[in-house]
């Protein structure tokens, strides 16, 4: 028996092909939007992988330090680093901000680290160019997502950095790429105030009576030179000795060091849960929409299409064509256009991917749910013009 | 009847709907037509014709009478054969007013689709399509699809179809409305041909004056009810490129 849905197809294929374009661009986009939340998740998930932590230290009843602003002083991590199960501790600061390539701005996320302590949390896992930060100020680790180029000068604040490694997929969780600098110079850059303000909070500072009084020489000396520096850190990263439990070494710190500590499954939860949890919904939302519409152009076409063969259908009827061969001639319609538009739809997303700015994961098994929802929604979407077509009564066909 | 074939109708009653609006659009209709023979079923509108045509062609059920196909009731106050479907595909074939050709299908596949339905390989349904299509002088149109196929080759590709499972009964419903009248009268020489080389009873329901005179037998129905009338049987002399060189008794 010849395929009656194959020659239709190739009878009228022009018009099959461009519904087919046009639908593949559409689920092209439902798997890009699918990709953007699979990018998101990873991205949360590298930054955790690539802190190389396995407890977050973080200023008690925060979410630190990537969902809230934690601050913590930054010797706690000497009492940290020699507690039981503790392997290594070290400070890390995360700013986002705006930075400076040349003429443009550039979106990254500042990490501050301990210069020369390769291997410790926070550090950068590895290079692709260049050498790690060495000295204590002024030099940077640029992710090349960032745009920044070896030998370039970041600006950052009121300080120029420049660029000596290039490593690869160190984001943030909202994607943004890292530049990692010394944590001396992050942390000045996080709280460094403008002349103006300095100047204000001296003069403000002298002339409180309380922290100027007289007849106690020094006094407003110490309290602004207690103002000027910065001895505050947004969190130690612990790396666990082999053997230690999370769970026990966390509590262990929590209850000693009376801090806030999460462990590497608390800390994804914070990540995924709460940090992108709106925007996975926002994408959830958006799948659904995409979905829905691609089913009704997929049961607006079908339907067409079934609409624009009743008479032919009335024959085939009353030639005694068999229900199943037209329900199959209709669902194979269906399926052969879902099936072109998602091959369309996977090659259109893998070619306009790259060219996204923030990480999409085109992930193989969502390829393979997207395909088998494509195929339910296409059998589904044609329901009503199965519908239709059986009820077609084969007396159409005989006028009178 | 010769032969166990042809169609044979006796009493056959169509009402539509109940009670006080019931209409009785066949009130006893008797027929008999033979293998190889062609006869005409004229009526005015309204008269019935197009219930009988879908009575006889199992599309809907009679409500009284009697039908026989070759040596089989099909009906008898109720239909005898289960599935109407096969009945339709094996029994009877069907020629319409416009050829109603599958758009999709070349002329070879529009007669082979038949034969497939039936269960035959697709190259022996290819065969014998192409043997239909040869006997009707359309073989050189095998390959084309119907969109680029003038009006008589798309019926006369039609009447192959209609002949592809050598159904025992093949209705024609006006099949020679939209032609002129040399190919009308090209498509009654071709059904005459046809039912005798294939031993087939035809009924030709037509309001076309011009090839009335053609039929030897017509059925004339008027209010439901079936009056025999002998035609005139003149047969019509048409040469190859199908124009009409004579029409005589």
């Amino acid at each position: 028996m010849i395929s009656l849905a194959g020659r239709d197809i190739l009878h009228g294929w022009g018009k099959f092909v461009l519904t087919g374009f046009g639908l593949g661009l559409l689920i092209g986009v439902t798997l890009t939007m699918g990709g953007v939340y699979r990018g998101m998740v990873d991205d949360a998930k590298v930054l955790l992988d690539n802190s190389g932590a396995d407890l977050w230290v973080v200023q008690q009843d925060t979410l630190g330090p990537y969902a809230e602003s934690s601050s913590i002083y930054d010797d706690l991590w000497r009492s940290v680093a020699g507690m039981r199960g503790v392997d290594a501790a070290a400070n890390v600061t995360y700013l986002t901000t705006q930075v400076r390539r040349g003429e443009e701005d550039v979106r990254a996320m500042i990490v501050g680290v301990e210069p020369g302590t390769l291997g410790e949390p926070g550090q950068p896992r590895y290079l692709v160019e260049g050498r790690h930060i060495a000295r204590s100020h002024y030099e940077a680790v640029a992710d090349e997502a960032s745009g920044f180029r070896l030998g370039d000068s970041i600006g950052i604040r009121r300080n120029n950095y420049q660029v000596v490694g290039i490593t690869r997929r160190m984001v943030s969780s909202g994607g943004d790429p890292m530049i990692f600098i010394p944590l001396k110079d992050a942390q000045e850059a996080q709280f460094l105030k403008d002349n103006d303000s300095i100047l204000t909070q001296r003069r403000r500072t002298a002339a409180n009576p309380s922290l100027n009084r007289p007849g106690i020489p020094g006094l407003l000396e110490s309290v602004l030179a207690s103002q000027t520096g910065n001895s505050t850190v947004n969190a130690v990263l612990v790396r666990l000795a082999p053997g230690a439990d999370p769970e026990e070494t966390a509590e262990h710190i929590r209850r000693w060091k009376r801090h806030e500590v999460y462990t590497r499954v608390q800390m994804e939860e914070i990540l995924l849960g709460k940090l992108i949890a709106t925007s996975s919904r926002q994408i959830g939302m958006f799948l659904v929409i995409l979905a829905i519409v691609s089913a009704a152009i997929v049961a607006f076409i079908i339907y067409t299409l079934t609409m624009g063969k009743i008479r032919e259908i009335a024959v085939l009827k009353l030639i005694g064509t068999k229900n199943r061969t037209i329900v199959g001639m209709i669902l194979q319609q269906a399926l052969g256009l879902g099936v072109l538009g998602f091959m369309i739809g996977k090659i259109s997303a893998t070619l306009w991917v790259p060219i996204f700015p923030k990480y999409v994961l085109l992930e193989g098994r969502d390829s393979v749910t997207g395909f088998i929802a494509v195929m339910i929604m296409c059998v589904l979407s044609s329901i009503l013009a199965i519908r239709v077509a059986l009820k077609v009564d084969p007396a159409e066909a005989i006028g009178g | 009847m010769s032969g166990g074939k042809g169609i044979k109708v006796e009493g056959l009653k169509k009402r539509y709907g109940s009670g006080e609006t019931a209409v009785d659009a066949l009130k006893g209709v008797d027929m008999v037509v033979s293998p190889g023979e062609v006869v005409g079923l004229i009526g005015p509108s309204g008269s019935g014709k197009s219930t009988l045509l879908k009575c006889l062609g199992a599309v809907i059920e009679p409500t009284a009478g009697k039908m026989t196909i070759g040596d089989e009731v099909i009906y008898d106050g109720g239909w005898k054969i289960k599935d109407l479907r096969t009945l339709r595909r094996d029994k009877i074939g069907f020629i319409f007013q416009a050829p109603y050709l599958i758009p999709f299908l070349d002329g070879t596949d529009n007669v082979a689709l038949l034969p497939m339905l039936a269960g035959k390989p697709n190259s022996e349904a290819r065969e014998r399509a192409r043997e239909l299509l040869k006997a009707l002088d359309v073989i050189h149109r095998a390959d084309a699809m119907p969109s680029e196929l003038s009006g008589g080759e798309q019926q006369r590709i039609s009447i192959a179809r209609a002949l592809a499972n050598q159904p025992p009964v093949i209705l024609a419903d006006e099949p020679t409305a939209p032609l002129d009248s040399e190919r009308a009268m090209s498509v009654i020489r071709i059904l005459n041909e046809m039912a005798k080389q294939f031993e087939t009873a035809i009924i030709v329901v037509t309001h076309d004056e011009k090839i009335i005179p053609t039929f030897r037998r017509i059925y004339h129905i008027r209010d439901g009810h079936t009056v025999e009338e002998a035609g005139e049987g003149r047969s019509t002399e048409v040469n190859e490129d199908g124009r009409i060189l004579a029409l005589s008794k």
